[in-house]
This record gives C-alpha cells, sequence and structure tokens, in this order.
C-alpha cells in the first residue's frame, strides 16, 4: 500500500504546475475570453506537442505513452488551478476515450495515433437540449444508407466543439430504444447539413457549442466499431470523464483556497489581518477539509480505474458529487472572504466560480451523482451476518 | 500509487481474520457487536474477559514491542488489524485508554522501568486506565488545569500528593489508574509547570462519581482527588514537562488509533440501509440523496487515512492528519441524525421502560459527543488554521 504518488508521477506533476504557472496564466485566458478563437493556439500547441501530454493516456501501440488514470487527474488537476484555456480535457478525457473503448484497430490506429502526435483536438457530442447525462435519453439518430449513415438531430454543451478538429456524436438507430442500437461517429470539419454555433457561456474559459445535423451523409468507416454497440464505451468515457473533471474541481478549489488564504493574511481590519478573526479562520479550515478530502476522492478512484475493477462507476460519481460541490463551495467562499474585491471582473475569483458552477452541472451534477451511487446502495448485498443493534426497526 | 497491501500485510490479515472467527465463538460469540461508545456498559465483564483473552494471545497491543506484549506490529498492519476486529464484530474495547492512549504514551515518553511496570498489564487486559485531562475550568483550554501535585515523604518513599477535579472522565469508575496532568508548580500558568502523573485511582484519596449522560448512561465521571497519592517515579516526562507528554497522547487519540475506525461504521450504515430497505425509506429520494452521501464520504475518510497512513510510515507530516479528526466526527454525527430519519416515528420509540434506548437512538444521541471529546469541532478549525494554513493564533484573554 502506497497511496502516495510514485517520483515519476511527482516529475509529470511539477514539470505541469511549473509549465502552466509560466503558459496559462490569467492574462492569457483573459485574452481567450476577448477573442474569438475558443482556446489558447500557441497553449494547445506547446501541451499537445511539446509537453507531449496529449499522448499521456494514449496506449503505447497507437503511438502514446500508455500512463493510466492516475496521471490524467495529475494533469486535470495542474491544469483546473490554471484555468488552462485548450482542448486537452476533451481530446484527451472525453473524444480520446470514446476512441479507445468503441474504435475498431484501424479507427484507433488513424484517430489516436495522430491525437497522441498532438495533431489533432477532438471532443465528444453527447448530451441534447433538455436532455441531461443518460445514454437512454440520447435523441439523435442514425440510419443505414448504402454504404455510409445519416445522422439527424441537435447536439449541445459540446465543450471545444466549434474549435476542435474531430468530433465523436452520439446517436440511436432510428426506432431504437435505451441503450440498444447506440453508435458513436467520427466526424471531422464541418460536412453538408451540419451547423455548429458558439453557445454564450457564463464561464468564458471553456466554451460550448450546439451543433445541428440536418440529414448528415458519413461514410461508413466513420462509424465508430460496429453500428448500435456503443453503449458500454459510452458509459465508460462518460465515467472516465467525470473523474478527469473531477480532478480539474479539486485543483480549482485548491487554488481558491490558496488565494484566499493569501489575502485574509495580508488584507487589515480593526487594526488586525482579518485572517485572524475565527469567522474568516474557520471557513478557510473547512474549505482545507473539503479540498483535501476531494483530493482523496479522487486519487482513490484513479487507483480504482487503474486497476480495471468494476467499481468505475460508483468511484466516477464519487468524486464527481463530491468535487462539484467541493469546488463551489470553494469558490463562493473565496469571493465572500475577499469582500468587494471578489465581485469585480478585473479579479480572478469570478472565474473559478464560474468553472465551478460551469463543471458542477457538466456530466451531471451532485444530485445525479448521488442518485446513481443510491441505486448502487440498493443493489449492493450488505451481508453482514449480524447487526449490531439486532435490526429489529 | 497503489492501493494494495503488501502480500505480507495481506498473509497477517487473513492470519487475523482467522483468529478472530475462531476467537470470537463459544463463550466470546455473544459479546460480538456489544459495548462500544454509547453502550460502554454494555456486558462489561464479558467484554474485559474477552481483552484478557486477546492478552493472552498476543493480540491485545499488537504496535507494542514484544517484550512488553505486542507484537512489533507496522502501521499498516495495526490498520489491518482494526479492519479486522470491527469486520469480526469485535465488542468495544474495555482497555483502549489504556491500549491506545496510556500505553503509547509510556512507550514514547516513559522510563524503561515505566514501561516493564505498566505496559504488560495493559496488554494482557488486567490494568484498566482512565485519561484525567479536562477540569470544570479546563476543556478546550486545558492548559488552565489547577489540580495540583506536590512531593512529600510518605510511607514508601517520596510521593505525589494530589489535590483537585477531573471531570467527564471515560471510564474512570472501571478503571485501575489515571493518567492526570496535574500542576506540580505552585504559581506557573498555563503550558508551564504541568506533570504527568500516573494514579492508582483504588485508594482512599479518589472519589469518583458517574455523570448520567443524555443517552441514559453513565460513560463518565467526576473524579476527586482528596490527598490521594502516588509513587514519586510516576511521572512521565520530566515533572514540568507535562504539557508536552499531554500533546503527545492528543496526537496518539486523534491520530493512528483511529485510522481502523471506518470498518465499524460501515457496520452501522449497512445496518441503516438494510432498515431503509425493510421500511421503504430507501425509496424516498431526499433519503436517498444523504444515503449515497453518507456512502460517499465514508469511502472518502477511508482514502484520507490511507493517505495519512501512507505519510506516516514516511514520517511526515501531512495535512490529511489533521483534517482526519473533524471529518469522521462530523461525519457520525450526521449519520446518527439520518439513522433518525429512516426510522421516521419509529425513531421515538425505546427497548423497554425506564429509559432503556435502542442501539440507533444511542449512537444519535451518543455522536454528538463526538464534535466535542478529543478537541472540538471549533478547536480542530482553530488547529488546520493555524498549524495547516498558517494564519494567526487565537488571541489569549487573561485568566
Ligand atoms: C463523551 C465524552 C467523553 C470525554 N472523555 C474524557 C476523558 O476521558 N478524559 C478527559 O480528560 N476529558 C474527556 N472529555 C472532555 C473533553 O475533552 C472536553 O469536553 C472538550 O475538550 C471540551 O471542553 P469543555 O467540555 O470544557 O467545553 P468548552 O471548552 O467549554 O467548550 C464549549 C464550547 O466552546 C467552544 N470553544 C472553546 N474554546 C474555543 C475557541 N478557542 N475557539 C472557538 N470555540 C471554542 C467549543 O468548541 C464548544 O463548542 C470527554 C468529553 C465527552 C463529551
Amino acid at each position: 500500500m502506497n497511496f502516495a504518488f510514485t517520483e515519476e508521477q511527482e516529475l509529470i506533476r511539477d514539470s505541469a504546475r511549473k509549465f502552466l504557472a509560466e503558459h496559462a496564466t490569467s492574462e492569457r485566458a483573459r485574452a481567450v475570453m476577448e477573442s474569438d478563437s475558443g482556446y489558447d493556439e500557441a497553449l494547445w500547441a506547446n501541451i499537445a506537442q511539446e509537453m507531449g501530454w496529449a499522448a499521456m493516456v494514449v496506449p503505447e501501440a497507437y503511438g502514446g505513452l500508455g500512463l493510466g488514470m492516475v496521471e490524467l487527474v495529475i494533469l486535470q488537476e495542474e491544469m483546473g488551478r490554471r484555468l488552462a484555456c485548450a482542448p486537452f480535457f476533451a481530446t484527451s478525457a472525453l473524444a480520446g476515450q470514446a476512441v479507445l473503448f468503441q474504435g475498431n484497430e484501424d479507427q484507433k490506429s488513424d484517430l489516436l495515433g495522430r491525437i497522441a502526435a498532438g495533431e489533432l483536438s477532438a471532443s465528444l457530442a453527447f448530451s441534447e437540449p433538455s436532455m441531461g447525462w443518460n445514454l437512454e435519453d440520447i435523441n439523435a439518430t442514425w440510419r443505414q444508407d448504402g454504404d455510409g449513415f445519416v445522422l439527424n438531430g441537435v447536439k449541445r454543451h459540446v465543450v471545444d466543439g466549434l474549435d476542435t478538429d474531430l468530433l465523436i456524436i452520439a446517436a440511436r438507430k432510428e426506432g431504437s430504444k435505451g441503450c440498444e442500437g447506440l453508435s458513436l461517429f467520427a466526424l471531422e470539419g464541418t460536412l453538408d447539413g451540419m451547423a455548429c454555433t458558439r453557445l454564450v457561456t457564463m464561464d468564458q474559459t471553456r466554451p460550448q457549442a450546439q451543433i445541428e445535423l440536418n440529414n448528415v451523409s458519413v461514410s461508413g468507416s466513420a462509424c465508430l466499431g460496429a453500428p448500435g454497440t456503443a453503449a458500454d464505451a459510452l458509459d465508460k468515457t462518460l465515467n472516465i470523464a467525470a473523474l478527469a473533471l473531477a480532478a480539474e474541481q479539486v485543483g480549482g478549489a485548491q487554488e481558491c483556497l490558496d488565494k484566499t488564504v493569501e489575502y485574509v493574511k495580508e488584507r487589515v481590519q480593526f487594526g488586525r489581518p482579518i485572517g485572524s478573526f475565527q469567522a474568516v479562520k474557520h471557513k478557510c479550515a473547512d474549505m482545507m477539509v473539503e479540498v483535501e478530502s476531494a483530493r482523496s476522492a479522487v486519487y482513490y478512484a484513479a487507483c480504482i480505474v487503474d486497476e480495471g475493477t468494476d467499481e468505475l462507476a460508483e468511484v466516477a460519481s464519487m468524486a464527481k458529487a463530491y468535487c462539484s460541490d467541493t469546488y463551489f463551495k470553494c469558490a463562493g467562499d473565496a469571493i465572500q472572504l475577499h469582500g468587494g474585491i471578489g465581485v469585480t471582473w478585473e479579479h480572478d475569483a469570478h472565474l473559478y466560480f464560474k468553472r465551478a458552477r460551469a463543471s458542477r452541472s457538466y456530466l451531471g451534477d451532485p444530485a445525479y451523482h448521488r442518485e446513481r451511487v443510491a441505486k448502487a446502495i440498493e443493489a449492493f448485498d450488505t451481508s453482514v451476518d449480524h447487526f449490531k443493534y439486532g435490526g429489529t426497526v | 500509487m497503489d492501493l494494495n497491501f503488501s502480500p505480507e500485510d495481506e498473509t497477517f490479515r487473513d492470519e487475523v481474520a482467522t483468529w478472530f472467527s475462531e476467537n470470537l465463538s463459544g463463550d466470546f460469540k455473544h459479546v460480538r457487536y456489544r459495548g462500544g461508545s454509547g453502550d460502554q456498559s454494555e456486558m462489561f465483564a464479558e467484554r474485559r474477559e474477552w481483552e484478557r483473552h486477546m492478552g493472552r494471545h498476543g493480540w491485545s497491543c499488537i504496535a507494542w514491542p514484544k517484550e512488553y506484549g505486542g507484537r512489533d506490529a507496522t502501521l499498516s498492519q495495526q490498520v489491518i488489524f482494526a479492519e479486522e476486529y470491527a469486520r469480526a464484530g469485535g465488542p468495544g474495547r474495555t482497555g483502549h485508554l489504556g491500549v491506545e492512549l496510556a500505553g503509547p504514551t509510556i512507550l514514547a515518553f516513559g522510563t524503561d522501568e515505566q514501561k516493564k511496570r505498566f505496559l504488560p498489564p495493559i496488554a494482557a487486559g488486567d490494568e484498566l486506565w482512565s485519561q484525567g485531562f479536562s477540569e470544570p475550568n479546563a476543556g478546550s483550554d486545558l492548559a488552565n488545569v489547577r489540580t495540583k501535585a506536590w512531593l512529600e515523604d510518605g510511607l514508601n518513599g517520596k510521593e505525589w500528593v494530589i489535590e483537585g477535579q477531573k471531570i467527564w472522565t471515560s471510564l474512570a469508575q472501571f478503571a485501575d489508574w489515571c493518567f492526570v496532568v496535574t500542576r506540580t508548580e505552585e504559581g506557573t500558568q498555563g503550558h508551564k509547570g504541568l506533570s504527568y502523573l500516573l494514579v492508582p485511582l483504588d485508594q482512599e484519596g479518589v472519589d469518583i462519581r458517574p455523570i448520567k449522560q443524555m443517552t441514559g448512561d453513565a460513560e463518565f465521571n467526576e473524579v476527586f482527588f482528596d490527598g490521594a497519592r502516588t509513587a514519586a517515579e510516576n511521572v512521565v516526562g520530566a515533572p514540568g514537562d507535562g504539557w508536552k507528554v499531554a500533546m503527545g497522547t492528543l496526537a496518539f487519540e486523534r491520530g493512528a488509533s483511529t485510522l481502523g475506525q471506518q470498518m465499524d461504521f460501515r457496520n452501522e450504515l449497512y445496518e441503516i440501509v438494510e432498515i431503509a430497505k425493510r421500511n421503504g425509506k430507501i425509496k424516498d429520494p431526499h433519503i436517498r440523496q444523504r444515503l449515497a452521501d453518507a456512502w460517499m464520504r465514508l469511502k472518502i475518510m477511508r482514502a484520507n487515512s490511507l493517505r495519512m497512513l501512507t505519510k506516516a510510515e514516511k514520517a511526515e507530516l501531512a495535512p490529511e492528519a489533521l483534517i482526519y479528526k473533524i471529518y469522521w466526527a462530523t461525519w457520525h454525527r450526521n449519520l446518527g441524525e439520518l439513522f433518525m430519519d429512516i426510522l421516521g416515528d419509529e425513531a421515538e420509540i425505546g427497548d423497554a421502560a425506564p429509559y432503556q434506548l435502542n442501539g440507533l437512538q444511542k449512537v444519535f444521541l451518543f455522536s454528538r459527543a463526538d464534535t466535542i471529546y478529543a478537541g472540538t469541532n471549533q478547536i480542530q478549525r482553530n488547529i488546520i488554521a493555524e498549524r495547516a494554513l498558517g494564519l494567526p493564533r487565537e488571541p489569549r484573554g487573561n485568566t
């Protein structure tokens, strides 16, 4: 048992932290917010190519480094600290995973090969207007048309969707229900019948798009794996992505705590640093309890994923629910403890608060994930042979 | 990162589990799941016999060196032991204040003679201990201790004479000894001039009066020292150095000794899940959210403790160590509330007259104390803010 990073993992974390502190600055995030491009292209080029992060979790067989979930959460945590504006999460945690779990060998070597080389950014178009995050609720459809397929429907909340090279679209066979008939289609570029709109997002550091598909014809090879068999792959992808997002939330929450502690040590009112007031100290202490526990949740879940046990869904939900609450609370408390300056545009507190708000819903909010855990509890056989309290009630 | 215990540790786990399954049977079968917090007097004599049985087989103080009745167990093994103990339904330990507080303190700060005198009887389950820290005017502010002690010539050479009052002293009514923080230098204040004395309770100058708690049981006591005596050599650390030793005890109280308790909590949570399934509350959306929350937080508690354990084995100070107490205490108190809400109207109804409550009700009531003893939640927040986050220390008034 060694629930701590290995030396290699510490190296990854340290170099990511150093690199992002230098490059993923608040000035550069704000420049992206004011520009038309959805992300910081120079930063993404650095990340994907020079730093080699896009290759991190791609298996070696497809040109990647073959590292695991622990390494992915390390990078995500560091990016969350800095609000890095780059489609790393969309590429590595969403689209890349979908291709890995559902693609055939040719598709994997092509798409994952280019992702690993830093040549291809990608995202997953899953959710739809008023849909949420259940596979069963997908309405977008596909039908066979000769050797190819025709796609219809509206995809919403596609992160970095307007700015990535590749989109993986989730759709169901016309007339199918539940988890039957689900397929994933890999589309590059804008095809006939496809309309992509940038949505105005409260969190401007991670854009979202709406993708409308109106009789879009795609080739047979666009369908990942065999048609109609993508339910398991999608489910796994969403779980992994939820965990990766939770890691980002830990990083964001930690930054909110660090910045707040720094501030309350310096700001003086009533002749004392405000950090000497117990109401302030205790809020900071509570933030730390939540941040450290959120971190434990993420690391623990990542280890479980790397061990390949069947607890993936449960630990992903645990991490996503806990870290969403933690980040939102810490980002809110950070504003409160900064006073007036905390609600200004100029101060970064609102950037974290808005990211916390956005990532809370994305891939399912805490209530959704707790309900998933509740289902697991209901199905769980507690199998204790004897109850302490007699179980008479 | 690797969550798996080593093969040697797993072998140890098997050994422990096998021993419990073979020994928590026969005469000891009926002590399973008995006693523990909120129910300290339940089957006390039988549980004490079980403590002796464990001692005879070298299982009561595994962390200690072999020469004092232990097994030189590593931290991992201690956690494994605690987990398996709870999994097997091991009863609340009658000797825990000696095993987890007095013993480790004497091991860390005591003389060789003290170790030889005091440790083996704890390990054997023959001598029970209690903790004499708090006083009417020294609770969170332990340094305000007023109980006095001084050296005098007695029948057996020099002896400490003790004068004063302790309060909230858990299990003193069953204990043979008490470790007592006393002021031994007249006129001193605060951390200075305190000494950590080991005092036998079965003597004339000691009066122990149980205090009934909200559960209806008397788990703690007032202890009056009126000319009580203990031998001059029964001081741990140098006279006047008691604060340092007391802080050592508190570190044991808040630290590794609680790492395995998630398994006890797990048993409680499983039971409430079963009740919710039976009475249909599991279908209530609000209850589902709270059950899921409790479930997740318990897993996270274990993850916190595994992080802490990893750091402790490398002798590093982990921030997780500082958050651990407030986290488990708050979790357990919330669980008590959830118990009651799942029982609904039945939560009101006890077992028997005059005031025999059921175990779930006792957990609910006693868990209010979890966020008070071993440092209240507010004190924990002060500690986290000051030691982990470097915020300014609390100002002190004049005492
Ligand atoms: C079930 C139980 C068993 C116990 N067993 C033992 C035992 O065996 N031996 C022993 O020595 N003691 C024991 N105690 C005593 C325990 O350690 C004290 O109750 C605890 O330290 C709090 O002290 P107090 O009760 O005097 O409360 P106080 O210190 O008076 O606290 C009252 C309230 O004020 C708050 N407060 C106090 N100081 C501060 C501060 N600086 N900042 C913010 N808030 C503050 C506290 O958080 C609390 O909410 C036990 C207590 C309980 C409940």
